[in-house]
């Protein structure tokens, strides 16, 4: 019965003996990262042919769970490196004082300014509500509108969910002190709420829904992959907010320079043309060849929310109140 | 010297016991008295599952009061759940000769010879379940053969046999505790029983058990306890 | 010392958390959680055993082609990822579910499932097969003497339920209850996405938002210390209940319950049916679902369904000692026994995020977590599981002693020997079973791997939430096929051990 567990431990203290010459760049980013169908792989190869080191990543959960992870580990961390957080975490993962200034200048193709000494973004994405074009073929235009209707939701709990949080952010960004309201308007639209995005888009596929909480490049995945061109993402009218995601560089990295050279690799093509068909969001700065073409005919929103990450911070609480209370009713 | 209770006493609740007699060895003792008087609980205490109030038991002149009743110089028959059931008759058997039931050839041949005796050779491989109640009992009583133990207490193990097979039993007992020169304690309530086997009798009621006396006269002129019992 | 050293290590795993940040307090919020945890878990666990009873006592008295296969396949929905299992109950009930296209399709209303009574529902499809399984234990622990007793004193159906079959429940149906409630008060995912919204928001939500987006530690093991209260007032409560069955030693005879005939025949053939139904049905979804993608799954899949087999099997080997040695040392009785007991169900107080953030912050300062976060999955989840694997064995180990102690003792049975002849045959059937049990749901663990995530060592539901995570809906209900598949294969590999030899 121990032979496997016995085995396993062998096999982790092998691979640490292996490593031991080279020099090991640790990354902490989000599970889906550093999984088989993330970026992780062809990231990971790209990286080690060019730093003569090994590229390790330490999964951990989502951006949420992230900044957990680093903040149990604090200044003792084993990363040098973590990838993932969105700017609804920034805030509170610089007040943690473990992050370092990463120093590149790069000029990247967000919607948004940017500017952040520690956090350099790799990616983003427009939120948006998915909908199956057979089932709902002329969609709400903007979330009062979709509060209007009859059409049923799937969304994601803001307290476990970083999408979910995402949407909390959107309502309050586009309607400010009316946002009790249309929550009140939105809760008979809400079918249910889901601890994550996993479920929900599930859910959403499996017809449960007319509508879900998602990404404007979702639709892109079914397109390239599938070659299915039922799904779309709704245009809003007041705008879609954004999540950026970012990387920063801990300031105990054990490997500093290793660290820096990697932010450098983060934001030039080998990275960044990984990003839209395996993260399937926007990389931040656009790779020579483009965007995909699955990519062109998604729906680009005119305006683009985003609060700077110290105002969501300060948001945060008091929204998530007034949600649970809208809801609750 | 055989068994001795020397001035015990046992308590349960209100309920209290004294004894305080000898018992020589190779005799034959039936244990007899109303329902409730402490038949059962006398002999427990004697097998090592009630630990007395006060008092010693004593073996052959050694203190046995602390021993775990299996390291006790005795076998113990109880009114059932005499064979664990999930095993088979061979290894209820060799459990008295080998707790771990590792068995050397010989002992295995033992366990063989003693279910040859008792006349159940064509069933040691059997479930207590798919004996008959006189089976088993004969089972149980080859057992206390082969473990051949110089005490044996039995707690009315036959009280369910029919009187045919009862006496079958019985001739058994007189038979093994002949061969193994065992020194019997029998409860019953069952005057007969007690004259078929038993030349000696402990007479318990009223909180006492009496030293043995001679089978005969007692149940012929009872005392007034016992014979409220016995003539109802 | 086992008991202690379980007992120290959830205490201090607890005290870790607690004392690593500063005190704060629970809000109304937090405690309007508490309150809605608790109304769930009890509503459910009342609902999944009362429905459990009429299904058990069928399933005891009749016989029937197919009757083994189906008592074996109740362990598969209690076995499903959470997710998987909602997807299914929704593929049935829900709003795009058959159930409603039926109403649809006859011009009736739809009914939803969204709500309370959605959460009910789906701990009643995960828990009830679990409570048959333990309340059937009960019938089938009945001496055949004291059947044939009442038989033979003419005691009709109605007799023989008020003379043996009450108080046999009595005995069996508080543990039921109690094992039920305990697993719907951590549940999360479920009620969440059928509970319709933040209405539905149990404690272990409250923890994990505590954790994840506040931080805030302090109140993460104020919320599992309330929680243990909970669990706490639960075990007592059901100990109070439980009356120790009183029916006596029996010699094992095979059992034939009286199997009154009339409409009691037609009545219990239903009761089997529908509950077949309903359990099967949503399994069935998702066996359609997920074979067609099943040839080609990926290679990263199958390497991860390999270490989560073994991982199953480590906890087995863990579970098997563990609860050996507890209930051992719990069925000698006295005063140390209780607290041996009580330290044995301390694990289910503990919400496996805060009892995996507590072994986080002790092992942190001496290894990476990283490269421990098998072992610490191993670890998490036996010590989760032995708090059922307890309940299950400690009844069949106590009448053990009660019956044939005696006996064992006058032979000088003692340690080891005392255990393989004595005492383990009469577990058999509650320790494979528990064993069984406590591999597959490790095997579907996700929650402390997340926290200890590491670079080695992918576990299957690690996969199954990647491939989800990943847009892949078709792989991944393949692949979640295939955890079903062997969670279900390592607990008939158990049970199946447990109940060789025994009647079913």
């Amino acid at each position: 019965m121990k032979a496997p567990f016995l085995a396993t431990c062998g096999l982790m203290a092998a691979s640490t003996l292996a490593m031991a010459d080279t020099p090991v760049l640790t990354v902490l980013t989000y599970d889906s990262f550093a999984s088989d169908w993330g970026p992780g792989p062809v990231v990971e190869k790209a990286f080690e042919a060019e730093c003569g080191c090994d590229l390790r990543f330490i999964p951990a959960g989502d951006g949420a769970a992230l900044l957990a992870r680093l903040r149990l580990e604090g200044a003792r961390s084993e990363a040098d490196v973590v990838l993932g957080l969105d700017t609804n975490l920034t805030a509170a993962a610089a007040e943690t004082g473990l992050f370092a200034p990463h120093g590149v200048a790069a000029t990247l193709d967000l919607p948004v300014d940017w500017s952040d000494a520690n956090f350099l973004p790799f990616d983003w994405g427009w939120f948006a509500f998915v909908h199956d074009t057979t089932r709902v073929p002329s969609p709400p235009t903007s979330i009062e509108a979709l509060a209007e209707s009859d059409l049923k939701i799937v969304i994601q709990d803001p307290r476990s969910s970083t999408p979910g949080l995402g949407l909390l952010m959107w309502v309050k960004a586009a309607y400010g002190s009316r946002s009790e309201e249309i929550w009140g308007k939105l809760a008979d639209n809400i079918l249910t709420v889901t601890p994550g995005w996993s479920e929900s888009y599930d859910l959403f596929l499996k017809g449960e829904a007319d509508m879900v909480l998602s990404y404007t490049t979702s639709p892109a995945y079914h397109l390239i992959a599938e070659n299915d061109e039922s799904k779309a993402a709704a245009a809003f009218s007041e705008g879609h907010y954004l999540q950026v995601e970012v990387a920063g560089v801990l300031a105990n990295a054990k490997q500093p320079e290793l660290a820096r050279r990697f932010m450098e690799f983060m934001v030039s093509d080998a990275f960044q043309s990984a990003i839209p068909e395996t993260n399937w969001m926007y990389p931040a700065k656009t790779p020579a060849g483009g965007l995909p073409e699955g990519f062109g005919g998604l729906v680009l929103p005119e305006t683009s929310l985003l609060f700077p990450a110290d105002e969501a911070q300060a948001l945060r609480d008091a929204a998530i109140e007034e949600w649970r209370g809208a809801l609750a009713r | 010297m055989g068994l001795t209770l020397e001035k015990l006493a046992l308590e349960q609740g209100t309920f209290r016991l004294e004894a305080d007699w000898t018992v020589p060895q190779a005799a034959r003792v039936a244990v007899i008295g109303p329902s409730g008087a402490g038949k059962s609980t006398l002999l427990a205490a004697i097998a090592g599952f009630h630990p007395p109030a006060s008092g010693r038991i004593l073996w052959a002149g050694a203190d046995i009061t602390q021993l775990p009743p299996g390291d006790r110089p005795l076998s113990v028959l109880f009114q059932d759940g005499n064979l664990f059931p999930h095993l088979t008759v061979a290894q209820n058997l060799g459990l008295g000769l080998s707790p771990r039931l590792r068995l050397t050839q010989a002992q295995r041949e033992a366990v063989a010879g003693v279910l040859a005796q008792v006349g159940l050779g064509d069933k040691a491989e059997r479930k207590p379940a798919a004996l008959s109640g006189g089976e088993q009992s004969r089972v149980a009583l080859a057992r206390v053969l082969l473990r051949a133990r110089p005490l044996l207490l039995l707690d009315e193990p036959f009280a369910a046999l029919g009187p045919a097979l009862k006496a079958q039993m019985l001739d058994l007992v007189d038979r093994i505790a002949g061969q193994t020169g065992a020194t019997v304690l029998m409860v019953t309530h069952d005057p007969e029983d007690a004259r078929r086997l038993c030349p000696l009798t402990v007479v318990v009621a009223d909180g006492t058990a009496a030293a043995p006396t001679a089978t005969g006269p007692v149940l012929d002129d009872p005392p007034p306890a016992l014979r409220a019992y016995l003539r109802g | 010392m086992l008991a202690a050293a379980i007992a120290g290590l959830m205490a201090v795993a607890l005290a870790v958390v607690f004392f690593r940040a500063g005190s704060s307090r629970l809000g109304a919020a937090d405690w309007a959680a508490v309150r809605f945890s608790a109304t769930q878990a009890a509503v459910s666990a009342l609902a999944s055993v009362a429905l459990a009873i009429p299904v058990a006592r069928a399933l005891a008295r009749r016989r029937f082609a197919g009757r083994a296969g189906l008592i074996a396949a109740l362990g598969a929905p209690f076995l499903l990822p959470v997710v998987v299992a909602v997807l299914g109950l929704l593929a049935i009930f829900g709003r795009a579910g058959v159930l409603n296209s039926g109403l649809a399709a006859l011009g009736l209303p739809q009914v939803g499932i969204y709500g309370f009574h959605g959460v009910v529902l789906a701990h009643v499809f995960l828990n009830m097969p679990l409570a048959v399984r333990m309340i059937l234990h009960g019938w089938q622990g009945v001496p055949a003497e004291r059947v044939r007793l009442a038989q033979s004193l003419g005691l009709g159906p109605g007799g023989v339920f008020r003379h043996i079959e009450v108080p046999m429940l009595r005995g069996v149906v508080p543990g039921a209850l109690l094992a039920v409630f305990l697993i719907c008060l951590t549940s999360f995912a479920v009620v969440l996405i059928l509970g319709g919204g933040p209405r539905a928001t149990t404690v272990e939500l409250a923890i994990w938002q505590a954790v994840r987006f506040d931080f805030d530690l302090s109140r993460a093991a104020m919320l599992a210390a309330v929680q243990f209260g909970l669990c706490a007032a639960a075990v007592l409560l059901a100990a109070r209940w439980t009356a120790p069955a009183a029916l006596g030693a029996g010699l094992d005879r095979p059992l034939a319950l009286p199997a009154p005939g009339g409409w009691r025949r037609m009545a219990d053939g239903l009761v089997i049916f529908v509950a077949a139904l309903f359990l099967a049905l949503p399994v069935a979804v998702l066996v359609v679902w997920g074979v067609s993608d099943l040839a080609d799954l990926p290679a990263g899949v199958w390497n991860a369904a390999a270490t989560s087999v073994a991982l199953a099997l480590v906890v087995a080997g863990l579970t098997a000692l563990a609860v050996v040695a507890l209930a051992s040392a719990v069925a000698r009785g006295g005063g140390l026994a209780r607290m041996v007991e009580a330290a044995g169900m301390l694990p289910m107080a503990a919400s496996s995020l805060v009892l995996g953030i507590g072994l986080f912050l002790m092992l942190h300062p001496f290894v990476a977590p990283s490269r421990l976060a098998l072992p610490v999955t191993a670890l998490v989840n036996t010590l989760m599981a032995l708090p059922f694997a307890l309940r299950l064995v400690l009844p069949a180990w106590r009448a053990a002693e009660l019956t044939q102690g005696r006996l064992a003792d006058s032979l000088g049975l003692v340690g080891w020997a005392r255990f393989r002849l004595a005492v383990l045959p009469r577990i058999r059937r509650p320790l494979g079973m528990a064993v069984g049990l406590a591999a597959a749901l490790a095997m579907g663990d996700l929650g402390v791997i997340a926290l200890f995530a590491s670079d080695q060592g992918v576990t299957l539901p690690l996969q199954v939430w990647r491939l989800m995570g990943a847009y892949r809906t078709d792989q991944a209900e393949a692949a979640a096929l295939l955890l079903m598949g062997l969670s279900f294969a390592v607990f008939i590999l158990f049970d199946s051990w447990g109940r060789r030899g025994a009647d079913t």
